[in-house]
């Protein structure tokens, strides 16, 4: 806590809100602040670090489970396991109709990497930006205000941005691989307004092709500001919550426990509209 | 707000975490899922067949029971009656030849009883003519009563 002006309440949220950021300025590699004017070429290191890291180890605990997996009487581990798995292949079941080796993988990993990642908004925020400014200021000799570490990826739009855009690109490629490109185009410009008579239809194109382009467009935006959205307002809470004093602790705990349902919420909600958007996607019937 | 190349890396990230889920973690789980459904529902179904056999069987082992049953009882009547021909057949057997051992001692009896009056029969006639031949010796002429004589053996 060496830089005086950053002690202001203000300054305090401002630090937790930021993300460690990592660039090249000149050709070599700068860190945060000599990064501000990096433009697109900055890389949220923290984000990343801690979204890969999740997910790895999403990865590694079903695929420890995957190969121990038996048919006959499973561990408890493997039904735990299981009961996801079956969750979600519940509701890809029920809404996905069409066949698709990709949907419940998809929807797995969206589910259980969300959650994972919501989760570390559980952890009290100051703990790890904490002894990361310590390692910082112990190991590398800088000022612990320079260091800065957001924890929770979902809480970074660039991450939820990348989900979304990936789940809108699959969305475009189901539509087209059904439906074929004409099919695509159609969908896309003789609804909903369609007349019998052609040149009526086709001065009607345009209006659909607005609508309808904008109906494309929301559904990944919808996605991406939805999860952002929630984790970081959460995030916030949690951060005024944090700077109260003493008091926080009952008022912590109470928000805790209500962020609980929301993370696995956010997640569930994040994988459900992605199957139903690809389940959409996939039918013909518009 | 400040997208940039982080969304870059997430994008690659979640493409990779989605294909190795696809690849490796989703369908040996699913497999294992769906085998051990099936598993299930073939034991059960195999379970309800047990059954199903194990009634029929158990029918089947009624009245396997119930027919040796009545097969046994069949037997011990036919012994039963039987046992009381051969008895009887032997009663009657054993009868026939007391009578007959009956009758062939009554025939000897008869026949030494006949030969023994005959001959007692001659021996008082001997007797009766030796007395009268003693008594009548003088006066007698044996020529001439000797048809008498002849009547009076002929009635003893």
């Amino acid at each position: 806590m060496a830089a005086g002006e950053e002690l202001t309440l203000s300054g305090h949220i401002q630090h937790h809100l930021t993300n460690a950021k990592m660039c090249t300025v000149d050709g070599s590699v700068a860190f945060n602040k000599a990064c501000s004017e990096a433009g697109f070429w900055t890389w949220h290191i923290d984000t990343l670090a801690w979204s890969i890291g999740l997910g790895l180890l999403f990865l590694w605990i079903f695929r420890s489970a995957a190969n121990k997996a038996t048919i006959g009487v499973p561990g408890k581990f493997q039904c735990f396991i299981e009961m996801i798995i079956e969750l979600v292949a519940t509701n890809v079941k029920d809404t996905y109709h069409g066949k698709s080796k990709l949907i419940a993988p998809l929807a797995l990993t969206i589910f259980v990497w969300v959650f994972l990642m919501n989760l570390m908004d559980l952890i009290p925020v100051d703990f790890l930006p904490a002894f990361a400014g310590l390692v910082g200021e112990q190991a590398f000799g800088m000022d612990s205000h320079d260091v800065y570490m957001k924890i929770v990826p979902t809480t970074d739009v660039n991450l939820t941005a990348a989900l979304a855009i990936g789940v809108f690109i699959l969305m475009i490629g189901y539509s087209i691989r059904i439906k074929g490109v004409l099919g695509f185009i159609k969908e896309l410009t003789l609804h909903p307004f369609s007349s019998k008579s052609v040149p009526l239809q086709i001065l009607l194109i345009p209006a659909n092709l607005i609508l309808e382009t904008i109906a494309l467009v929301a559904k990944p935006f919808s996605l991406a500001l939805r999860l952002f959205g929630n984790l970081y307002a959460g995030e916030m809470i949690f951060i005024l919550i944090g700077a109260i004093g003493l008091a926080q602790l009952p008022l912590h705990f109470v928000w805790a426990v209500f962020h609980i349902l929301v993370i696995v919420l956010q997640a569930f909600v994040f994988m459900m509209l992605t199957i139903v958007y690809l389940s959409m996607a996939s039918s013909d019937n518009h | 707000m400040n997208l940039n190349a982080t969304l870059l890396g997430e994008l690659i990230a979640f493409a990779v975490f989605v294909l190795f889920c696809m690849k490796f973690v989703w369908p040996p789980l699913n497999n294992a899922i769906e085998a051990r459904q099936k598993k299930i529902a073939d034991g059960l179904a195999a379970s309800d067949r047990a059954e199903k056999d194990l009634a029929l069987a158990q029918d089947k082992a009624k009245d396997q029971l119930k027919d040796a049953k009545a097969q046994a009882a069949d037997i011990i009547e036919q012994a039963k009656k039987r046992e009381a021909k051969m008895i009887d057949e032997a009663v009657h057997k054993a009868n026939a030849e007391r009578e007959n051992i009956l009758a062939i001692g009554r025939a000897e009896l008869e026949a030494e009883r006949n030969r023994l009056r005959e001959e007692l029969r001659k021996q008082v006639a001997a007797l009766a003519v030796a007395g009268a031949e003693k008594i009548l010796q003088r006066s007698i002429d044996e020529a001439a009563h000797s048809d008498i004589l002849e009547k009076l053996v002929q009635e003893l």
